[in-house]
């Protein structure tokens, strides 16, 4: 039984799928467009070409043989091991949710910097989805978008958000003081201010977030198998039901590989903060 | 279906129109200040060209005026300002309202190219009020003039043009942009005022090279010490080429022998560029020595305006008498003030003998010899007057030429540095080689004294 709290969200979500669902529609459309486009690339490359590729990009990005070699050896296992297929599947809904959730992100965090009105509701929204259990994303999810991998990514979006959103805030607010008196007494408009000193000053803390929500999309990724995701996820959520220990260690093991990866790619872009790549 | 538009129009009329307003606020500042247009710049050009500098009663043109500049932090400014202005003190003030005062009352003027000081101890508002002075805070009451144009009522579109051209700030902990290199970080004033890349690197170039740091152009803030990281600051505020410039406590974070070296940098590009400069400092020593004028600040009011000497020698109150305690006053008074008529100088025309009887007259050990214009030639000593006089020689034959002489702004200490290495009175000359005066080696001590004296 549940009370009048279960209630309101119910008529709330009905009250949004009835007068909103066109634009559901319409949303899921658009987010079916980077997922076919980076499908495309992922599902139909040579599993070779592609491990090759990202050896490449992980050099360029981190510019370290041994990271290089790391990232490379976690997709060659992967492979070897038989689950390139699930884990292209993964990787897919893990860079578009990603992608979605930090364009979404960066600004609503800039605003909460600068908005003092602004800042306490943001706050308290993200408290409310870091801590809501992820799994409970997933109900409205398929009452808005159906089974599938669309659905997932909405929810992962959800849940991957709020660390952005709270290490861009803080990265701003911790500019010093002398700074934004640089900035003021340079003569910059508030837009200047923003671009060339409060966000390349915050860069480093904005990059932990983003390498968190990277990691955040991973988790949630595989939760969303529960809803139709497939990928990685499918395939944990099969041996657990099968209670196949072989199966899902394999998988869960996939799962991690790529985390590694994925953390010494965004580690990297983070370090460059400091480094040499992002500077200007 | 209700209608997407009549959902829209019922929240907005449902109140949520001025909760919307606010929510986008800091979004559309940022929008429209992105449009800052070169009409903004043409218009502060204009309004300058227009004013006239202000004159003050010597004839010389005023910089800065500042007129009764009072900031109160706090809900109710205008209660706390009637109640100062009533006779209250500040500590009345903050326990009948809850207001801070920052400032009160403060006026003084800057004149064009000098080096202004603000002194005071940490609290004593010396940086609140270099602040007000460009609006980064704002000022309660008062007038604040640059080169005849009233800055405080003046529109942040203007105000923003007069931050990018006119004035521009060296911060206490440098500021510099630690993601730019420093050529980037020079050229960060060029860049808000829309110059394009190539021009602003080579003017970034050439106030790098000004300031010495030549070859350091592709590094990176963090890799400078402290010395070199102000260097970058000074440049970044020379780069835009500002009428004026604010120093916050600009030499306050570095060791003392940097800090030495720094001071002497700044008094060279000074006199090379002759910018004017309001030099923040709560180090006594630091303020005599640059500054030009010396405003002692306290409390947030201004206790006493002068020249480093008459801070020194006529201190307006016990607060200031403490705040020069312990100063070498050497290192501030000059020769000038320590100089004697000299009653003993002989023609050179006037002869070996007139000048042994002058010479012995005057019971001295030696005497100052002088052409006919009073420009000194040199001094003769007893012995080698009486063997000219002997030889049947002229005055000439006895002269020392080789006579160590001071200017008269020279600093005492230089002058004393002198005299440890002679028995004789140092002789003042100016710039023609005129004798003035004489310093007698009895001042020295006098000089050192003097701080004592005061109190």
């Amino acid at each position: 039984m549940t009370s009048v709290v279960g209630t309101f969200a119910e008529a709330l979500v009905d009250f949004v799928e009835y007068y909103f669902g066109w634009l559901l529609n319409l949303l899921g459309r658009v987010l079916d467009v980077p997922l076919d486009l980076l499908g495309n690339v992922l599902y139909d490359t040579e599993p070779l070409i592609l491990i090759v590729a990202i050896a490449a990009i992980s050099l360029l990005v981190t510019r370290r043989m041994i990271t290089t070699a790391v990232i490379t050896a976690a997709f060659a296992i992967i492979h070897w091991m038989g689950y390139w297929n699930s884990a292209m599947i993964t990787l897919n809904m893990v860079i578009v949710s990603a992608a979605v959730a930090i364009v979404i992100a960066v600004p609503l965090g800039i605003w909460a910097a600068r908005s003092e009105f602004a800042n306490p509701v943001i706050k308290t929204l993200m408290d409310f989805m870091q801590t809501m259990p992820a799994f409970v994303y997933l109900i409205p999810a398929v009452i808005f978008f159906g089974l599938g991998v669309v659905p997932g990514v909405v929810a992962t979006v959800i849940f991957a958000m709020p660390p952005v959103v709270r290490l861009t805030n803080l990265g701003i607010r911790q500019v010093p003081v002398e700074m934004d008196e640089v900035a003021e007494s340079f003569g910059s408009t508030e837009f200047q201010k923003l671009t060339k000193v409060q966000l390349p000053t915050a860069m480093p803390s904005i990059m932990a977030g983003i390498n968190q929500c990277i990691m955040l999309s991973l988790s949630m990724v595989v939760i969303a198998a529960m809803i139709g995701g497939g990928g990685l996820g499918q395939d944990i959520v099969f041996a657990l039901n099968r209670v196949d220990v072989a199966l899902g260690f394999e998988a869960g093991l996939a799962v991690v590989l790529i985390a590694i990866a994925l953390d010494r790619l965004t580690q990297a872009l983070r370090d460059g903060g400091n480094g040499s790549e992002l500077r200007t | 279906m209700k209608s997407l538009d009549d959902e829209f129009h019922g929240i907005m009329t449902a109140g949520l129109g001025s909760l919307r307003s606010k929510v986008t606020k800091p979004f559309r500042n940022a929008l429209e200040s992105i449009q800052a247009s070169e009409g903004d710049r043409a218009r502060m050009e204009a309004v300058f060209d227009e004013a006239e500098n202000p004159l003050d009663e010597d004839g010389d043109e005023i910089a800065i005026r500042v007129r009764g500049l009072s900031k109160i932090y706090g809900k109710h400014p205008g209660r706390a300002m009637e109640l100062l202005a009533e006779g209250h003190t500040k500590e009345e003030v903050q326990n009948l309202t809850g207001n801070n005062v920052g400032l009160y009352d403060v006026s003084f003027d800057v004149k064009k190219g000098e080096i202004f000081v603000l002194m005071g101890l940490s609290g004593s508002g010396k940086s609140t009020l270099e602040r007000c002075l460009n609006r980064l805070i704002e000022p309660t009451e008062g007038q604040i003039v640059v080169e005849g144009v009233d800055l405080t009522h003046m529109d942040d579109d203007l105000l923003r043009e007069v931050r990018r051209r006119k004035i521009s700030m060296v911060f206490q902990s440098f500021g510099l942009l630690p993601h730019r290199d420093i050529k980037n970080n020079v050229a960060y004033g060029l860049e808000l005022q829309g110059i394009r890349e190539e021009e602003r690197l080579r003017i970034a170039q050439e106030t790098i090279d000004l300031v010495g740091l030549t070859g350091y152009e592709d590094s990176y803030p963090e890799e400078l010490s402290g010395g070199m990281k102000q260097r970058v600051g000074l440049a970044r505020a020379l780069a835009t080429d500002p009428d004026i410039l604010f120093m916050d406590e600009a030499f306050s974070a570095l060791d003392p022998l940097i800090r030495n070296e720094m001071q002497d940098e700044l008094q060279k590009l000074h006199s090379r560029l002759g910018r004017t400069i309001i030099f923040v400092t709560h180090d006594l020593d630091e303020a005599l020595k640059l500054g030009d004028h010396i405003a002692l600040i306290k409390d947030g009011e201004i206790a006493q305006i002068g020249t480093p000497e008459e801070i020194l020698r006529n201190p307006a109150d016990d607060y200031v008498s403490s705040f020069v305690r312990g100063v070498d006053s050497t290192k501030v008074l000059t020769a000038e003030l320590f100089m004697k008529k000299v009653t003993d100088k002989v023609r050179i025309s006037q002869g070996p003998r007139t000048a042994l009887k002058i010479l012995r007259s005057s019971r001295r050990s030696s005497l100052f010899v002088v052409d006919h214009d009073d420009r000194l030639i040199g001094m003769v000593k007893q012995e080698r007057l009486i063997r000219a006089v002997n030889a049947e020689g002229s005055l000439m034959d006895a002269v020392i030429t080789d006579v160590p002489t001071v200017a008269a702004d020279s600093l005492m200490k230089d002058v004393i540095q002198i005299m440890v290495t002679t028995d004789f009175p140092i002789p003042v000359v100016d710039g023609n080689g005129i004798l003035l005066g004489i310093v007698d080696p009895s001042v020295a001590a006098e000089a050192y004294s003097e701080g004592e004296a005061i109190r």
